[in-house]
């Protein structure tokens, strides 16, 4: 029996990639690039060359994201629309105040604020302005953190689709929030428009989708719920910390940008950093699971918690790849940063807190996955040290910006 | 002998070599950098020694700067650690390194049968078909799978392996090298040449040179001397500069350039709220190399390249504004004012009452917005208090005051005050004085009331005549009366030298019991009040006011307002109240310029630090063997093992799949 060669070749090969791609991923692709070009049209009199790359790259790398990763399109097809929609209506919503004489700052807070009572419009006030989508958000992921719990507990499966569905949801309406937070941000004036990572309110929303997403890449991957509880806990902390400093200090009030934030580098260096962020936080959530279940496993073997928890394996292994997913970007980050403040401040490295922040969690980490790899270290002494890099990652984030100064002093608490 | 002598080196250059490349040893390097950058980080670096000294006490300052821990990373023993990092890396990779080489050639082809089966990915098959078959379709089932095959024949097997991903192995060598060259890069950039010719004596830092042609010439470099650099420098709108100022520690250096930076024009634009919004320097570059000056405007985040100088817009201040003062004196009865000139950044001397003091300018600025009260009537989110010059007033003995006087009056309460602040020390706040200002929004009501109040001949012929009209008919006659009236000539003096503090302190020092300390305090109150509103009605009836017809809202409200002045004034703390009248705006512009010859080389470093990691994170170096072999009973026997470097629950997995297809391919 003999077949030709080329028939075996078909049938054994790990089918070629573009053409597993299906029909609606080419009118993804398409739509996403003719989206682009749209935006390209529209505005590139506002655009130099940098951001032109950026507006396209990130378009390339959506796709790419879009094709590997198929829920993410559906995510973007819903953040796309929403935040479309909320920015068809602002339009002639704006027009309107301005004939009640109420102009730039001031009608968008009519509009946006949750607690004007005058102007709001039921749609504005109650889903579509930046600060409701993001008031959206925030109930989404705390609901999500006790669906999660509740769901391993009664040990449901219906309840944990419940549970991943309000964190898709969430994360929607947090990217929803940011995307219209940026128009927002153009309504209330043209030298006032940027891109919202560029304070601290801004990129707790960044964070809490950042880590949403990667969470949601490995709960797909490894078909388990049992994680997100732990995970969404730390999501959760940051939404208290949101909802403080909004309520507090009045944080999500957008405010201009100073000179040396208004370039190019930030579109792309916040968000990696907040990629690295965001995956070093998980890992350590993963660490606290970790160490729980060891626990009970050493008191009390037969207990029906273990059943509730994630294996071990799983979870060494799953923080492993965060932490490595965590490191990649980090680094990609510092450099970005590196390059950034060579050109707005004169020196790539300045020994800025921080700066020296950035390192002190970089060589943390890379001393981490030196221990994992070439000493064969496993487990609690790893998970504990992802707990501690997650302090050391907070300080880094949160600490160097209260209590020390320095060159990135803008973010102040 | 010579022989042993040799193995003793070799192993003693061994035992070397294996402290240095040690994990251990890497990573107690990397984690007390890591405590010693957070060092850095909470200990506020290159402060001036004084601030050090007064927070932690002589002994421990001195205990600090011994260590260097000012200066933490130009300090040596940290450079020292850079350097283990560095070695401890290289001979890292000089270990590895030709290890990993050989492992990315090596196909393993004389793996044993006894390690493959213990091996965690195998699976074993026995064979009824003809084998030479389906070797060939599994060797074609794995190439389309991107493994390089190789095989050999031993005596007792075949064995077909499989590899692919070596290029993991390159990922280690450009992550590690990467490290060695961007921390080249970084030192070539650092302060090191500097730290050379300190110690070899060449270059003195300088310390309390204030003006840069007056520095000494051991701390002044020539262009080009130094290999890198970053210094800064302030140049006032139309002047030029040749040099930049080193900070080192709490001294500086001079460096000189090959050509000189001229700022034409400075801009500064501002949001609604004041900040900053951008600034931009359009500069001029005079250098001989030149046909004509090179003209180029300068941004923050938009810097010029010239001849591998790097010129970056940093900050902005005032590159002296040229002023003009009218000086109102406080302790001159005839109110003699005197107009004077200043410019910001200098000083001068003005003679008064208190002997000689100097005025220093230190700051002006042309705006001042600030957040608008709450309940501003106009619904401002911020307003304008406009111009303001900040100065020092120094006396004989070097003690001095800080002052802020805006030059408008500034709409407060419905009314225009002038505010002037004056704090003691530069730690303090400001506390302000509100000066109102009068009918013409002036401030000379204020002033002419002022000096009413210290000219006793008048103030005496006021009282009189007060005391006259209002108890003509007291009882206690013309003796009483006289008391009155030196009472209150006495209040007045009281006021005038301390406000209520000294009167009160007066009323308190009485030998009297508390009843009646309160009964003198209410009488006193009303006799200085009654003294001072007469006063206050002669400055209205001077400035042409008719006040018999009674006067108005606003000049009732102006006398108490002056009232809440005067009681501070004493406080105020100089003789004289300095009004802005003019200016003429001069900015300077905050340049940074440096020179970093080595900053390609730390991107390369840090391009293949991300290259490598991406190839070590993501590209798993995979093997696969498929080992042909008669087994005991004499059947033919296929195994197939294989292993992953990296995440090996993902080759597991992978494994699981390739071997399914095997067994498909077996079973076809
Ligand atoms: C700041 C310095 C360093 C960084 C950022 C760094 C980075 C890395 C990274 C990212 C990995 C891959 C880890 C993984 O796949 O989980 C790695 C592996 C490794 N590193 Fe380093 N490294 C550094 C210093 C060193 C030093 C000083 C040594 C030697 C003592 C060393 C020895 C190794 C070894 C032996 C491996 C394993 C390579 C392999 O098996 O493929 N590293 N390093």
């Amino acid at each position: 029996m003999s077949v030709p060669d080329n028939v075996i070749q078909d049938e054994l090969k790990p089918a070629s990639f573009f053409k597993s791609l299906s029909i609606v991923d080419w009118v993804f692709a398409v739509l996403l690039l003719a989206g682009s070009v749209f935006a390209y049209q529209k505005y590139a009199y506002l655009m130099d060359g940098y951001e032109v790359g950026i507006l396209f790259g990130t378009a390339l790398s959506l796709v790419a994201l879009g094709w590997w990763w198929k829920q993410t399109r559906v995510l973007m097809f819903a953040i796309a629309a929403i935040s479309l929609l909320a920015i068809l209506l602002y339009e002639p919503a704006i027009a309107n105040l301005n004939k009640d004489g109420l102009f730039g700052r001031d009608a968008v807070a009519a509009l946006s604020s949750l607690d004007d009572k005058t102007h709001s419009k039921f749609l504005f006030k109650y889903f579509l302005s930046s600060t409701s989508a993001i008031m959206w958000m925030s109930a989404l992921f705390v609901i999500a953190t006790f669906a999660y719990f509740f769901a391993t507990f009664i040990r449901n499966e219906f309840a944990g689709k419940v549970a991943s569905g309000l964190t898709w949801s969430a994360t929607t309406m947090g990217f929803v929030g940011l995307m219209v937070r940026w128009r927002e941000s153009y309504l209330i004036g043209a030298d006032i428009g940027h891109i919202p990572v560029s304070n601290l309110y801004e990129v707790f929303i960044l964070f809490a989708v950042v880590t949403a997403l990667i969470y949601l890449h490995y709960e797909g991957k490894y078909k388990t719920k049992t994680m997100g509880g732990f995970v969404l806990l730390i999501i959760s902390a940051s939404i208290a910390f949101l909802l403080w400093y909004h309520f507090e200090k009045g944080a999500h009030e957008i405010s201009p940008l100073v000179p040396a934030l208004k370039s190019y580098w930030m579109k792309i260096h916040v968000p990696a950093n907040f990629i690295g962020y965001g995956a070093f936080a998980l890992a350590a959530m993963l660490g606290v699971a970790y160490l729980i279940r060891s626990k009970i496993e050493k008191s009390n073997p037969s207990s029906q918690a273990i059943q509730m928890l994630p294996s071990l394996n799983m979870l060494d292994d799953v923080m492993h790849k965060s932490i490595a997913l965590g490191f990649a970007f980090f680094t990609i980050a510092t450099v970005l940063g590196a390059m950034w403040a060579a050109e707005a401040w004169g020196g790539y490295w300045s020994w800025d807190p921080k700066e020296t922040w950035a390192l002190i969690v970089w060589l943390n980490y890379a001393a981490w996955l030196h221990m994992r790899l070439t000493k064969g270290w496993r487990g609690a002494p790893l998970a504990w040290w992802a707990v501690i890099g997650l302090f050391i990652t907070t300080f880094a984030f949160l600490g160097v910006n209260m209590f020390l100064s320095g060159l990135h002093s803008y973010g102040e608490l | 002998m010579a022989e042993q002598g040799k193995i003793r080196q070799l192993t003693r250059r061994g035992i070397l070599l294996d402290f240095l490349g040690s994990m251990n040893l890497a990573i107690t390097i990397l984690v007390i950098i890591a405590v010693a950058s957070v060092i850095g980080t909470v200990l506020q670096q290159n402060q001036p020694y004084n601030n050090y000294i007064i927070k932690f006490g002589p002994f421990w300052h001195e205990f600090f700067k011994t260590l260097n821990l000012y200066d933490i990373y130009s300090a040596s023993w940290f450079l020292v650690l850079l350097l283990f990092l560095v070695i401890s890396t290289s001979v890292c990779i000089y270990r590895n390194v030709p290890v990993m080489l050989k492992d990315m050639r090596n196909y393993r082809l004389n793996a044993q049968l006894k390690t493959l089966r213990t091996m965690e990915n195998s699976q074993d098959w026995q064979l009824s078909s003809d084998v030479q078959a389906t070797e060939n379709k599994i060797k074609q089932f794995l190439q389309v799978n991107r493994y390089q095959l190789r095989e050999k024949q031993h005596a007792d097997r075949k064995v077909i392996t499989g590899m692919r991903g070596k290029w993991n192995r390159l990922g280690y060598m450009f992550a590690h090298v990467g490290i060695i060259v961007l921390c080249i890069g970084g030192f070539m950039d650092g302060t090191f040449d500097i730290a050379l010719r300190e110690w070899t004596g060449k270059s003195v830092v300088d310390i309390n040179t204030e003006l840069v042609k007056d520095m000494p010439e051991e701390s002044q470099l020539k262009p080009g001397e130094l290999f890198s650099f970053r210094g800064n420098i302030s140049i006032p709108e139309g002047l030029k500069a040749n040099f930049v100022l080193l900070q080192v520690r709490e001294g500086r250096l001079v460096q000189y350039l090959p050509f000189a930076v001229e700022l034409k024009d400075f801009r500064v634009e501002h949001y609604e709220s004041g900040q900053p919004k951008s600034f931009e320097s359009d500069l001029v570059i005079h250098d001989d190399q030149l046909d004509k000056p090179l003209e180029k405007t300068i941004s923050v985040n938009y810097p010029l390249i010239y001849r591998g100088y790097h010129i970056y817009q940093a900050s902005f201040g005032d590159g002296g504004s040229k002023l003009k003062f009218k000086v109102w004196p406080f302790n001159d009865y005839q109110l003699r004012t005197l107009d004077i000139d200043g410019v910001v950044q200098e000083e001068r001397i003005i003679d008064t009452a208190k002997g000689q003091l100097t005025l220093e300018f230190v700051d002006f600025k042309k705006f001042n917005v600030f957040p608008a009260p709450k309940d501003d009537p106009q619904k401002r989110k911020f307003m304008n208090f406009g111009s303001s010059v900040v100065f020092k007033v120094r006396d004989s003995s070097g003690a001095a005051r800080e002052y802020i006087n805006f030059m408008s009056p500034v709409l407060q309460n419905e009314r225009y005050v002038f505010i002037t602040g004056m704090r003691t020390s530069v730690a303090e706040d400001y506390r302000y004085l509100h000066i109102p200002s009068d009918d013409n929004v002036s401030i000379d009501r204020f002033m002419k009331f002022h000096a009413l109040l210290n000219n006793t001949p008048y103030v005496q012929k006021v009282a009189v005549e007060t005391v006259n009209t209002i108890l003509k008919d007291a009882p206690g006659g013309d003796q009483f009366r006289d008391n009155i009236i030196r009472v209150m000539m006495d209040l007045l003096d009281q006021f005038n030298y301390g406000g209520y503090q000294a009167i009160e302190r007066y009323i308190r020092d009485a030998q009297v019991d508390n009843e009646q300390k309160r009964k003198m305090a209410e009488a006193y109150s009303k006799v200085l009040d009654t003294l001072m509103k007469s006063l206050y009605v002669e400055v209205l009836r001077q400035e042409g006011v008719d006040v018999e017809k009674g006067i108005n809202r606003a000049q009732e409200q102006f006398y108490f307002d002056a009232l809440d002045a005067l009681r501070q004034l004493h406080l105020y703390g100089t003789p004289f109240y300095l009004q802005l009248t003019d200016f003429t705006h001069r900015e300077s512009s905050g340049l940074s310029i440096a020179k970093l010859p080595g900053k390609n080389i730390f991107y390369l470093g840090c391009l293949m630090v991300i290259i490598g990691i991406f190839l070590l994170f993501y590209v798993t170096h995979q093997r696969v063997w498929l080992v042909m072999y008669t087994g005991e009973n004499g059947a033919s026997h296929l195994l197939f093992a294989g292993s992953g470097n990296r995440n090996q629950s993902d080759f597991r997995q992978h494994f699981q799949e390739l071997s399914e297809k095997v067994d498909a391919i077996l079973k076809a």
